[in-house]
């Protein structure tokens, strides 16, 4: 029994391979690739190859992916978006596509509809959905969208229209046509609820090529039985079928993935963890082995959103960090070598002052040819030292929440650069395998289920509502493939509404399970 | 007399929602509507308080409601001048000078501004708290005795009511109810003044400042340090505590959020504590158990890295904050204010102190 892991970064396409037990049984690097599946053909072919394992043991197959993230940030393989907002006249001060940016309404299209429709704050109806209003509206837009997003006025305490919308939209331009629910995607706050159900519903071309591609090259490699998933932002998976429907959560999966797979390696499930690679660094908090959630709107390619995210400062230092002096102030970075370190640095003969440079210089690391950093001053390297110290150590210092000094986990390809000791820090975990923790965070996940709604405790007591936005996020664990005597309760989050004398409350479930 | 652009909008959205001490809505919804108002009806006129007459009439406009239906199912657009014309109508002036915000709030700061590209009407740079504050008697107006009503309040449905009530707490209680009923959130029209009642009773240059709060927190460019410093300077306020929320307690009572946060020190306040104390806006703050400002002088979360404002509904664990103390307009610090805003008003049982005296009294201890 084998499960495979893949990580598609912006450099590297990671593979590795865990047995039954996960321990980590090989594991390649290869080159991203333009068209991303060729990379991924190259790193499973090398990765079988070399672990000549049985293939008709692999069981699993998981992929970590940042295809939907760049295809909004470069603004590239985008659908033509359709959005139905239901709830007017209510919410027309502010349209759909408010402060977006313009080149990003053009690749989307720009058609927007506000119909009648949507629910007040306690679940009464706002307004009645006209069906003959949407059935014209989609003779309207037929061959302009590609894919349809649906927002409802409180869809998140109710979302009984979204759904009869999409069964409309499915009569008339067929079962297989991509459509975004709004109540599946984000939680209260329309505009940023809307903007990343657009979005979702843009990336659907994206994530029909990426998951092709994956599905594709494993059967390039004969294997044909394993179960396949991606991984979403929060540590956990998603089958094929839901990434279909939700490909929004593939974003930001990368750093989440590296800060698992560094806890998994470290055994340490509350841990902080420094992710360190060529240019920056990237800094996460682990709560009970899943990374922290943000706790700010999210922008995504300039546009605002309120799907979830997680908490993780990125730092301009890397192993690659140039280092300089400017009348007698050291700095370090932000800019860096990057991929080019082997030939710029000044152990591989280069000529550009990096961070790795002054590690070796102390002795920190064994890399590269030390005799020719050997002319370094040591009080200048050692000032060095100190301003990557202080970097770190003032990252750090954001992401605790305690005073109390933290164990730090390190893994990525840049660790050579760290100290051994830190301010605020009790003491450093590192790894051989750190390299490619990202790829270990993806074949280590599990699946999770979320629900959220506005609950009115004074109808529905507290231990009641808990208990049935509990049962519907199990509902979505299970639908993403969760074993269902699997799944737990790891995260409630309460939020009472203002001014409102019936003790309205916002709960916030999430369940993680096991994969089946 | 000068106009507000898209710019100066962006920077009083910011600035509104500090001085709106965690309460007055979410600056984003407003600063949306605000930004689609002018893009359809051009920049909006701002008068300073000198500039108008004594027997000028102005009628304010504002949101009533919770925070979190507005960001979910906000206004349509008209109802604003709706309500606005129903309650001119109804007191029978032939013409309205101008509109101004009654709080300092995310939502309330721009209301006005909707108003106003609509009509194209001025806006008048003062509002009636210079703050924000959750109940429609909170506001300087008041304390002259001036009467709240008649006022207009209506839904995006279009039902509207006109009320006129025997006190300023009446017409609290019952446009709260009527809110209730419309979804939780209404527009109103209320404290139809005169110009001469706006020199003598309203806070002055409210706009301008917010702006320029706005201006310093959204300068790219800066250090925090730098950018701290001159928003102390701006406000006379005081940085009182760095830190990050270990824990947020909340509780929903009389359509109130009533809760307190505990904050645990970071950088110059490690190993120190602070609890903030809010009813929609943040009323008392405690450092290692010691009160270090309480209402009506403001407290106002900002975001430790970017100084961006940070509302009531936002508050979360882990999230890493600086907590600024400023003192409230004069007006507030009489005992008529007290009375209205102080901490016994809100069931604290404190008397009231002002923020110097607070701060210099916990200077002196510590040293």
């Amino acid at each position: 029994m084998y499960k495979i892991g893949i990580d598609v970064g912006g450099t590297n396409t990671d593979a590795i391979i865990l047995d039954e037990h996960s321990n980590l049984v090989h594991s390649v690097k290869s080159p991203t690739s333009v068209d991303i599946k060729t990379g991924i053909e190259t790193a499973l072919r090398n990765l079988l190859q070399e672990s000549n394992i049985d293939k008709t043991k692999i069981t699993h197959a998981m992929l970590g992916t940042t295809q939907c993230t760049n295809a909004i940030v470069e603004r590239k393989k985008l659908a033509k978006v359709g959005v139905i907002r239901l709830g007017y006249p209510a919410t027309a001060s502010v349209l759909p596509y408010t402060a977006w940016p313009k080149d990003m309404i053009e690749k989307l299209s720009g058609n927007y509809a506000l119909v009648h429709g949507g629910y007040e704050y306690d679940g009464q109806l706002l307004g009645e959905l006209d069906e003959g209003e949407i059935q014209s509206l989609l003779e309207d837009w037929r061959e302009k969208v590609d894919s349809i997003a649906i927002v409802g006025v409180f869809s998140s305490i109710k979302n009984d229209q979204e759904i009869r919308v999409r069964s409309l939209i499915q009569e008339v331009y067929g079962e297989e046509f991509p459509i975004s629910c709004s109540s599946l995607i984000g939680s209260v706050g329309l505009i940023e609820r809307e903007n990343a159900t657009i979005l979702n519903a843009a990336l659907c071309k994206v994530i029909e090529t990426t998951t092709t591609g994956f599905v594709h090259a494993l059967e390039g490699e004969e294997i044909y039985n394993a179960k396949v998933y991606l991984c979403q932002n929060d540590g956990t998976l998603m089958s094929i079928d839901y990434a279909k429907q939700f490909p929004i959560l593939t974003i930001a999966c990368g750093p989440t993935n590296s800060i698992r797979g560094a806890s998994y390696l470290a055994k340490i499930k509350d841990t902080m963890v420094l992710d360190v690679g060529g240019t920056t660094s990237d800094i996460g908090v682990l709560q009970d082995g899943f990374p922290r959630e943000s706790s700010v709107a999210v922008e995504v390619g300039d546009i605002r959103t309120n799907f979830r995210m997680p908490d993780i400062i990125s730092v301009g230092l890397g192993g690659g960090s140039i280092v300089r002096e400017n009348n007698g102030k050291i700095t370090v970075g932000p800019d860096s070598v990057g991929f080019k370190i082997a030939e710029e640095a000044l152990v591989f003969g280069g000529n550009t002052l990096t961070t790795t440079d002054i590690a070796v210089r102390l002795g920190l690391a064994n890399v590269g040819d030390s005799s020719l950093v050997a002319h370094i001053d040591e009080e200048f390297a050692k000032e060095a030292q100190l301003e990557i110290s202080s970097l770190i150590e003032q990252a750090i210092d954001k992401m605790k929440i305690s005073s109390e000094d933290v164990q730090l986990v390190l893994v990525g390809g840049g660790t050579i650069i760290v100290p051994d000791t830190l301010r605020g820090v009790s003491d450093i975990v590192k790894f051989e395998n750190g390299t490619v923790a990202n790829a270990i965070g993806a074949s280590i996940a599990q699946i999770s289920g979320q629900y959220e709604q506005i609950y009115i405790y004074s109808k529905e007591p507290r231990e009641m509502s808990l208990k049935d936005a509990q049962e519907k996020a199990v509902k979505q664990a299970v639908l993403a493939g969760a074993l269902a005597e699997t799944i737990e309760l790891v995260e409630v989050e309460e939020t009472p509404l203002a001014y409102h004398p019936e003790n309205a409350t916002r709960l916030k479930v999430k369940v993680v399970g096991k994969m089946g | 007399m000068r106009y507000l652009d898209k710019e100066a909008i962006e920077h009083i959205a910011i600035g509104a929602a500090f001085l709106g001490t965690g309460g007055g809505g979410d600056p984003y919804i407003g600063k949306m509507m605000a930004l689609s108002a002018i893009e359809k009806n051009g920049p909006v006129k701002l008068y300073s308080v000198d500039e108008i007459e004594d027997d000028d009439f102005f009628i304010p406009a504002a949101m009533m409601g919770a925070p979190s239906v507005l960001v979910e199912k906000f206004p349509r657009g008209d109802e604003f001048v709706k309500v606005f014309q129903k309650l001119a109508k109804y007191i029978g002036k032939e013409k309205i000078t101008g509109t101004f915000p009654m709080e300092a709030g995310g939502v309330n700061s721009m209301i006005p501004i909707v108003v106003a590209a609509q009509l194209d009407i001025p806006l008048i740079d003062c509002d009636g708290m210079g703050r924000a504050f959750p109940e429609l008697q909170m506001v300087t107006f008041n304390l002259d005795g001036i009467s709240a009503t008649p006022m207009a309040i209506t839904d995006e449905k279009g039902n509207i009511g006109i009320f006129e009530t025997i006190n300023n707490k009446w017409t609290e209680r019952i446009a709260r109810s009527a809110t209730v009923e419309m979804g939780a959130s209404s527009l109103i029209s209320l404290y139809p003044t005169t110009g001469a009642q706006i020199k003598k009773s309203g806070v002055h240059h409210i706009i301008t400042l917010s702006e320029k709060i706005g201006e310093i927190i959204a300068s790219k460019n800066r250090n925090v340090k730098e950018k701290l410093h001159e928003l102390l300077q701006l406000v006379s306020g005081y940085e009182l505590f760095q830190g990050k929320i270990v824990d947020v307690i909340r509780e929903t009572k009389g359509g109130f959020n009533l809760g307190k946060m505990n904050l645990e020190g970071m950088e110059v306040n490690k190993n120190e504590n602070m609890k903030v104390h809010f009813q929609n806006e943040n009323l008392i703050a405690e450092k290692n158990d010691q009160v270090v400002a309480m209402t009506p002088d403001l407290i106002c979360l900002v975001d430790y890295e970017t100084l961006l404002p940070v509302t009531t509904e936002s508050l979360k664990y882990g999230k890493r904050i600086r907590v600024i103390g400023l003192p409230a307009n004069e007006k507030w610090r009489t005992d008529k204010g007290i009375e209205t805003v102080g901490p016994n008003y809100f069931g604290y049982d404190y008397d009231y102190a002002p923020i110097e005296e607070l701060v210099k009294k916990v200077v002196a201890e510590h040293v």
